[in-house]
């Protein structure tokens, strides 16, 4: 069992999943209730990692990421270390193939709350972010919860983006799913079979709490 | 001028707008028109959640819109009733309105959520949420939180137009009696006539965004200010005539129809040989007996045909065909259609009392803008 490498998928999944509750609630509200040009697209946009293979955005983001490219020679020139192939570069691409698995059940959320109660709280004298504190929040909450397990259990399940732009370096870039696949390519099947039975019941537990949300959602 | 609500609102797009509207504290204001007329966009121009392209909305002398202002519906004091209610479903009936009640003092919310609660005869119901109450109780916990604001307005959008009849019944009875205790301009937006003749001070009547008539309810439908309003009051016996004489010293004018010359009360600003159009309500027709004189039966007398002869309960719908196309519509009582023996097919002769003739100005005639009755 490969305890360093379970703490480093658990801290990449609390990073991703903390650092896409703003940001995805933002662009989640924006998408359900802005009107703009071209929203198809951008949701088009959102949902690429779906459905783009692993390796083609992991090719991407290492590009994106590396040392011949902007973002990497400024992270190079204030952290004064590359970013690829480290966890903040990891944390980064986790961010970006998350993106659906956070966007799309809060969008789903907050277009499910009609558009007089937001105006009603107005009406009723509630600012712009006392309304989403107060009224839209509360309503959206099981399409955020959803969004975050969904986030947790997808990041500490990723294998190819992970192995394409964090490689498998212990203690930096190497997961846990990383790490099964090196115990299957060691023969070590004792340790690649309790992590995957490990990542197994993770993963159901995760999706239950999703189905549970969402079921009580429809109840109510 | 400076009390109360004033509305002046223009736009051409998304519905076109052209209308105002006047309310002052204590009255009750109805917009009435059919739907599309633009009734539910004037509401919401004035709670500031819709902005025209051009005009003015003053409270009690505040400012809230001219163009250059725009305040936000949070500053503007306004209570707005949605017609779906847009109760918070996460929050109970105390919730709902104690969440509107921002500007009281945190450790007085609950006393006032629960006051009103109690104002809109919902006390006992408190916690529950708003999926747990009928609709009825829905549409009183969101007239609550309007009021939770202690607004200086109260908009009412169709509030009773999901409820059912003998709800509907109790609620209007509700407000009627609520105006007694909130002494506000209230703007009340309906389609339906009988409820704005039976709630309302005053009325204005829109089509398609345009103020055509403001007055008492009763003074409209009684002198409608063109064949249009008349139309859109769905009052009977609207036809056209053309004007022959003015007597303004005997309080007559006379009218050419059918072939027949109809005295009618005098109203000026019409010229002899001029189209107009005219109305008589129903109770101003009189149906002569055919066994004895009646009363005033030489006052414009008109002979015709009973065309329909429908008994509904204890009145008796009748109409007469007096020319083609020319029919006079009139309730009278069953028992009176059986001593008379109405059938269609019969002649009949009724006087059309010259005090419920009202002339007024054809449709597509210009006349002036929305005349005040």
């Amino acid at each position: 069992m490969d305890w360093t490498a379970l703490r480093l998928s658990l801290e990449l999944a609390g990073w991703t999943a903390l650092l896409l509750l703003p940001l995805g609630t933002w662009i989640a509200r924006e998408l359900a209730w802005r009107r703009i040009a071209g929203k198809a697209w951008l949701e088009a946009l959102v949902a690429l990692p779906l459905v783009l293979p692993p390796t083609v955005l992991g090719y991407y983001l290492l590009t994106a990421f590396g040392g011949a490219s902007w973002l990497g020679q400024a992270y190079q020139s204030v952290a004064g270390r590359p970013l690829a192939f480290s966890f903040e570069g990891l944390l980064l691409a986790s961010i970006v193939f998350n993106l659906p698995f956070a966007v799309q059940p809060m969008q789903r959320a907050f277009e499910a709350i009609p558009h007089d109660v937001r105006e009603a709280a107005w009406v009723s004298g509630l600012s712009r972010w006392s309304t989403f504190r107060r009224v839209e929040l509360p309503l959206a909450w099981p399409g955020i919860v959803s969004s975050l397990v969904l986030t947790v259990a997808h990041t500490v399940g990723e294998f190819g983006v992970v192995l394409m732009m964090g490689g498998n370096i212990p203690g930096e870039t190497r997961t846990i799913s990383i790490a099964i696949y090196d115990r299957v390519q060691a023969f070590d099947e004792h340790a690649a079979g309790t992590m995957s039975a490990m990542l197994l019941a993770f993963s159901l537990v995760a999706i239950g709490i999703v189905y549970a949300l969402s079921d009580q959602r429809r109840r109510s | 001028m400076s009390d109360g609500l004033h509305a002046r609102l223009e736009q051409e797009a998304p519905i076109p707008l052209a209308a105002e509207l006047h309310c002052a504290p204590g009255e009750l204001a109805a917009l009435v028109g059919p739907s599309g007329s633009g009734k539910t966009t004037i509401l919401r121009c004035i709670a500031g959640l819709h902005r025209p392209r051009a005009g003015e909305v003053r409270c009690n002398g505040a400012l809230w819109y001219d163009g250059s202002v725009d305040l936000p519906p949070q500053r503007r004091s306004v209570g707005l009733v949605f017609q779906s209610y847009a109760l918070f479903p996460h929050l109970s009936a105390l919730g709902n309105v104690m969440l509107a009640a921002g500007h009281v003092a945190p450790g007085q919310r609950e006393a006032k959520g629960r006051a009103l609660l109690e104002l809109v005869n919902l006390a006992g119901l408190e916690e529950r949420r708003p999926a747990q109450l009928s609709g009825g109780q829905q549409q009183r916990v969101a007239l609550a939180r309007a009021l939770a604001r202690d607004p200086e307005a109260l908009l009412l959008d169709e509030p009773f137009a999901a409820v059912d009849r003998v709800t509907r019944r109790k609620l209007q009875r509700e407000l009627a009696l609520l105006r007694e205790r909130v002494r506000i301009p209230i703007v009340l937006v309906t389609h339906d006539l009988d409820e704005a003749r039976l709630l309302a001070d005053s009325m204005t009547i829109l089509h398609h965004g345009k103020t055509l008539q403001r007055g008492a309810p009763e003074e409209i439908l009684a002198r409608p200010c063109s064949a249009e309003v008349a139309r859109l009051l769905d009052l009977g016996n609207l036809f056209e005539a053309v004007v022959r004489e003015q007597r303004p010293e005997s309080n007559r004018t006379l009218l050419e129809w059918a072939g027949f010359t109809l005295e009618a009360k005098h109203a000026p600003g019409f010229s002899p040989g001029e189209s107009v159009s005219w109305v008589v309500a129903p109770e101003y027709v009189i149906l002569h007996r055919r066994d004895r004189p009646s009363q005033g039966e030489r006052e414009n007398p008109v002979r015709g045909v009973v065309q329909e002869c429908v008994s509904m309960g204890e009145t008796t719908s009748v109409s007469i065909r007096v020319a083609a196309q020319q029919s006079i519509a009139m309730n009278i009582a069953t028992h009176h259609a059986r001593r008379n023996q109405l059938a269609a097919g019969m002649e009949a002769t009724v006087t059309l009392l010259a005090e419920g003739i009202h002339i007024m100005q054809r449709d597509g005639a210009q006349r002036g803008h929305a005349a005040r009755a």
